[in-house]
């Protein structure tokens, strides 16, 4: 007998909360949608290469310019502002890319996808493999206790954990002690739980090949008797993942867990160019994960298409923690407290069938 | 063999794209290719069933609107994770402005 009030929260993919869900009907389930006519979607899941390539060029230009900054004036203060930048393409812009190509949209060209994916796994230190797959189980199963692998902020928050991973400090040490547990062929049970075992061996190899250029980095900053090596490959995802911290932890943060209808788990920000630049429009996120096959660069149109039908955007990201942070504290001390946000007069209203587990 | 079953009218399915057909308890992906080609494959994704018919055709490729996971549609190859399994296809024909095809 399932009780549904139930306040521990088993976030394992193995355990109690996995099978909770699974007794609930809350995995591999049917999900909202908004209506959209076929052929208006079809136009917008068009590919293209013109926007992602002009996008990637412009990454990659200012990686290569702000990081040619940072090693010239290496050594003085000047070069502080060259590794923000570099830093902040690195460390954040490159989840977006990570996050775009990974689903494939981001490009017409599969090739393009896979060589993007891959890089921005790298800098990441993601290993690409199980993060395709660990993505995959988010958006069967977004924020379903027990199934998402990728829950950012579990209940009750750990709020310093969210503080020191500003900088990487918690990531990076979990993301690094996994790749070599990968490379040597070392796999959680979590992991097992949404990796096919035909795909473990893939995995194996891509965390050899990241082992390998950090050990050799690491090589060549003892050598060098320097961290700039190290300034420029592997440390960046500390110093420059603030971006995607502050946006990526809005995207889900204080919201409904274990609800099938998006516009509940699920939050878009209204964002500054440059910040949707980095980001690739994913602060679009309830449309993102509603309808994950339109591009990034089709989201706006998206929005403007299925806005009558979802809450209305915070509009910006300042809004945004001014709900999310007091959601959190309250969560300190009541566990199921979760912010509801209002439907439009013009939007379908949330159905009960779709909210089975939902605990007030 | 089994018999041809008359599945809908060619005109039904625009140009590189893809209509849901349910038969028999089953459900099927017709799909027109950009070179008006008519292709029938099972309608639910190997990966997590999820209906095809809403995905996205691109040249010789459907993508499934879940989790983008593609199959060529000609022969039902996976060609990217999170799709393993390859999809089951079924011989199709046009006579007369409409589209047949049969189980295997």
């Amino acid at each position: 007998m399932l009780d549904r009030v139930e306040n521990i929260r088993d976030y394992s993919l193995t355990g109690r909360g996995a099978e909770r869900a699974v007794a609930l009907g809350l995995a591999s389930a049917e999900w909202y949608h908004t209506d959209v006519p076929r052929k208006t979607m079809k136009e917008l899941m068009q590919r293209s290469d013109g926007p992602a390539i002009r996008d990637t060029m412009l990454w990659l230009g200012l990686l290569v310019l702000s990081g040619a900054g940072g090693v010239w004036f290496w050594g003085t203060w000047m070069c502080v502002p060259f590794f923000f930048v570099y830093g902040t393409l690195y460390g954040s812009a490159s989840d977006a890319r990570w996050h775009e190509c990974g689903h494939g949209t981001a490009f017409r060209t599969s090739w393009m996808n896979d060589a993007v994916y891959q890089i921005a796994s790298f800098m990441l230190m993601r290993n690409p493999v199980n993060w395709r797959w660990s993505h995959a189980r988010h958006h069967t199963d977004t924020i379903i206790v027990g199934r998402d692998a990728e829950i950012a902020v579990m209940r009750p928050p750990d709020l310093l954990r969210v503080l020191l991973n500003v900088f990487g400090i918690l990531d990076v040490w979990y993301s690094l002690t996994g790749l070599v547990k990968n490379a040597f062929g070392i796999y959680s049970a979590d992991e097992r739980d949404f990796i096919p075992a035909s795909e473990i061996p893939k995995g194996v190899f891509a965390a050899r090949v990241h082992v390998l250029i950090y050990v050799a980095t690491i090589a060549v900053a003892l050598y060098m008797g320097s961290w700039l090596p190290l300034m420029l490959i592997g440390l960046p995802r500390m110093y420059g993942c603030w971006h995607m911290i502050m946006t990526g932890l809005l995207q889900h943060g204080g919201l409904a867990e274990n609800v099938l209808d998006h516009r509940l788990n699920s939050r878009t920000v209204y964002m500054n160019p440059v910040s949707r630049f980095l980001y690739w429009n994913m602060n679009y996120h309830v449309e993102h994960h509603m309808f994950p096959m339109v591009p990034y660069h089709a989201l706006p149109k998206l929005h403007a298409l299925i806005k009558h039908d979802l809450p209305e955007p915070n509009p910006s990201i300042w809004s945004a923690y001014a709900e999310v942070i007091p959601a959190w504290r309250r969560q300190l001390r009541y566990e199921n407290y979760f912010v509801k946000r209002e439907l439009p007069p013009t939007a379908k209203p949330y159905r009960e069938d779709l909210q089975p587990d939902i605990l007030h | 063999m089994t018999d041809w079953i008359q599945a809908c009218a060619f005109d039904d399915i625009d140009n590189e794209d893809v209509i849901r057909f349910d038969h028999d308890g089953r459900t099927f992906a017709l799909i027109r290719s950009p070179d008006d080609e008519i292709f029938v494959t099972d309608g639910l994704c190997t990966h997590e069933a999820v209906h095809l018919a809403d995905g996205l055709v691109m040249d010789h490729v459907i993508e499934c609107p879940k989790h983008n996971g593609r199959f060529d549609y000609r022969n039902g190859k996976a060609l990217k994770a999170p799709v393993c399994v390859d999809l089951s296809t079924y011989e199709a024909k046009v006579e007369d402005g409409y589209v047949f095809f049969r189980l295997r």
